[in-house]
């Protein structure tokens, strides 16, 4: 295709992921509702971390979870059941290439990852007096890197496991990193053996720069590799293994 | 390459899967703007055949030429050039027929109207039901739109007439016509007799990954006589009709269907009715030529059709 072909192509095809990811009810369940639910819930509670803000903790782990329930839960379902019902074949015989779908599935995953990050900060600011503080330019390259990351993995599982299996493999990730992934349980309340393995995650790295850069505008060192390691690996995994049929 | 060329060129197409070759030395060409039916049983190769030459498929052996070009290496210049409607599935389950046709239409360069394409295979009440509500027809028809929208030169269909009733079928198959006429060129599978005899110009009959016979479909339907079919409302003893001097071998098929094989057709039928009418045996159905391709795998290959 043409450069200006392409374009059209694939704004229509990103525009088609976004329209038909608010359709799907678990979509916005999982990516929409869970999210506001978690942080209002946890805001409200004060269950957690004692000294400073609170909601300058749960925020961000809010934002990665965010960013963790559309790249990996419902880009990686979504993808799986499209590989299973041939969607992804039927794309394959026209002349709209897999480059370009792949970069419609991105955009529209940042589509959605802004409305949610407009929701979250609006519920934040508005009910929990959040004020935004820290570096905005480099809390934008985080979460992209942490998309990156969690879409790879989303993306592994659908592309060499069957739907009914993504579907289930993708959702108890999900969990478990919301149990384990420092998103709202700090690390140090965890049990101690568990803790290095859990520092190790993509979930802990991502929302423990996000935390960092969206309260003092700096990069954690060891974290921010961390996550710049996952999401260098499992995109480059995701494309290597992936099967179309 | 230019328009004098095949439209398909296949030459000792060997395609394995693990030691067992799916597709076997097939070779066949396709010329331009005609309809041409690969016929044969579910497992004969065709679809296989048919993924190879839509470039999603790798082949072993042999070569394979597709208007010109190789299906996989010169895949994003023939890509803009064909439709390929798949046996089943391929679209978002929650996305409309109107929705699916315009999309599929950014994908080409010179596409159809999207809702012309609606009309013309009958979806304009359906166009914004939900694609999982749509029957199976309706599905089908939308996939046949979805391979008209980037006006293909050549159009793979793969059973693509599966599932409709007799009306949609029907329907189908003056589409097919009219494209043809319009030049476009059409490589359709089948495994029933009749749509391959009545839409094709052309028919390759395949089995076992291998070509039995290629011809026009009346080239086919000389092979095809001389059997009587006969269906009663109640049991009938078949010794009552192997005694039928115009019969020569009577057999039952597990489902009722009584075949009669006959070198005088014409004289059995009024011996069978009048043998019947005399037992008080009333007839259902009655007919001259198997009609099957069971019965004319049996004549061309002197062998029933493998499980």
């Amino acid at each position: 295709m043409k450069p200006a072909a392409l374009v059209t192509a694939i704004g229509a095809q990103c525009r088609t992921e976004v329209v038909l990811t608010l359709r799907r009810g678990e979509s916005v369940l999982v990516t929409i509702v869970v999210p506001i639910v978690l942080l209002v819930f946890f805001a409200s509670a004060r269950v957690l971390p004692r000294g400073g803000r609170g909601i300058d903790y749960l925020l961000p782990g809010t934002l990665a979870l965010a960013v963790i329930s559309t790249s990996l839960v419902s880009l990686g379902i979504a993808t799986a059941y499209e590989r299973y019902y041939g969607v992804l074949k039927r794309l394959g015989s026209t002349p709209f290439p897999r480059s370009g779908l792949v970069a419609a599935k991105m955009l529209a995953v940042a589509t959605i990852e802004v409305i949610q990050i407009a929701l979250l900060a609006g519920v934040g600011a508005i009910f929990f007096a959040w004020r935004p503080h820290g570096s905005f330019p480099l809390a934008l390259l985080v979460l992209g890197l942490g998309t990156l990351a969690f879409a790879g993995l989303g993306l592994i599982l659908a592309g060499n496991l069957r739907a009914e299996a993504t579907l289930a493999g993708a959702n108890g990730v999900f969990v478990f990193f919301l149990l384990i992934g420092g998103l709202f349980v700090p690390l140090d309340h965890l049990p101690g053996w568990l803790v290095p393995f859990a520092r190790l995650l993509p979930a802990d790295a991502l929302s423990d720069v996000l935390r960092s850069v969206l309260r003092y505008a700096k990069l954690p060192w060891s974290s921010a590799i961390t996550l710049f390691a996952w999401a260098l690996a499992l995109p480059v995994i995701a494309a290597r293994t992936f099967q179309w049929e | 390459m230019s328009d004098a060329d095949p439209a398909i060129q296949v030459d000792g197409l060997v395609k394995r899967y693990g030691s067992r070759a799916v597709v076997d030395a097939l070779s066949f060409e396709v010329q331009r703007g005609e309809i041409f039916a690969l016929l044969g049983p579910n497992g004969a190769g065709k679809s296989t055949t048919v993924e190879i030459l839509e470039g999603y498929r790798e082949r072993d052996e042999g070569t394979v030429r597709v208007l010109g070009l190789d299906p996989i290496g010169e895949a994003g210049r023939l890509k803009p050039r064909i439709g390929v409607m798949l046996q089943s599935g391929g679209l978002y389950l929650t996305m409309t027929p109107r929705e699916a046709v315009r999309l599929f239409a950014t994908f080409y360069l010179h596409p159809n109207d999207p809702d012309e394409m609606l009309t013309l295979v009958g979806l304009d009440e359906a166009a914004g039901t939900r694609y999982r509500r749509l029957s199976g027809g309706q599905k089908q028809r939308l996939s046949l739109a979805l391979a008209l929208i980037g006006r293909p030169e050549l159009l793979f269909l793969d059973e693509a007439t599966a599932g409709m009733d007799p009306q949609a079928r029907r329907v189908t198959w003056n589409l097919i016509r009219s494209l043809r006429d319009s030049g476009v060129t059409v490589l359709l599978t089948t495994h029933y007799l009749e749509e391959a005899e009545r839409l094709a110009d052309r028919v390759a009959i395949i089995d076992a990954g291998r070509l039995i016979k290629i011809g026009t479909p009346s080239d086919l339907a000389g092979v095809d006589t001389g059997g009587v079919r006969l269906r009663t409302a109640m049991p009938v003893d078949l010794e009552v009709l192997r005694d039928l001097p115009a019969a020569a071998k009577v057999h039952q098929n597990g489902d009722g269907l009584i075949e009669l094989e006959t070198g005088n057709a014409p004289q059995l039928l009024v011996e069978i009715t009048e043998r019947l009418r005399d037992v008080d045996v009333p007839i259902l159905e009655l007919r001259v030529g198997s009609g099957s391709l069971e019965e004319l795998f049996l004549r061309l290959t002197g062998e029933g059709l493998r499980e």
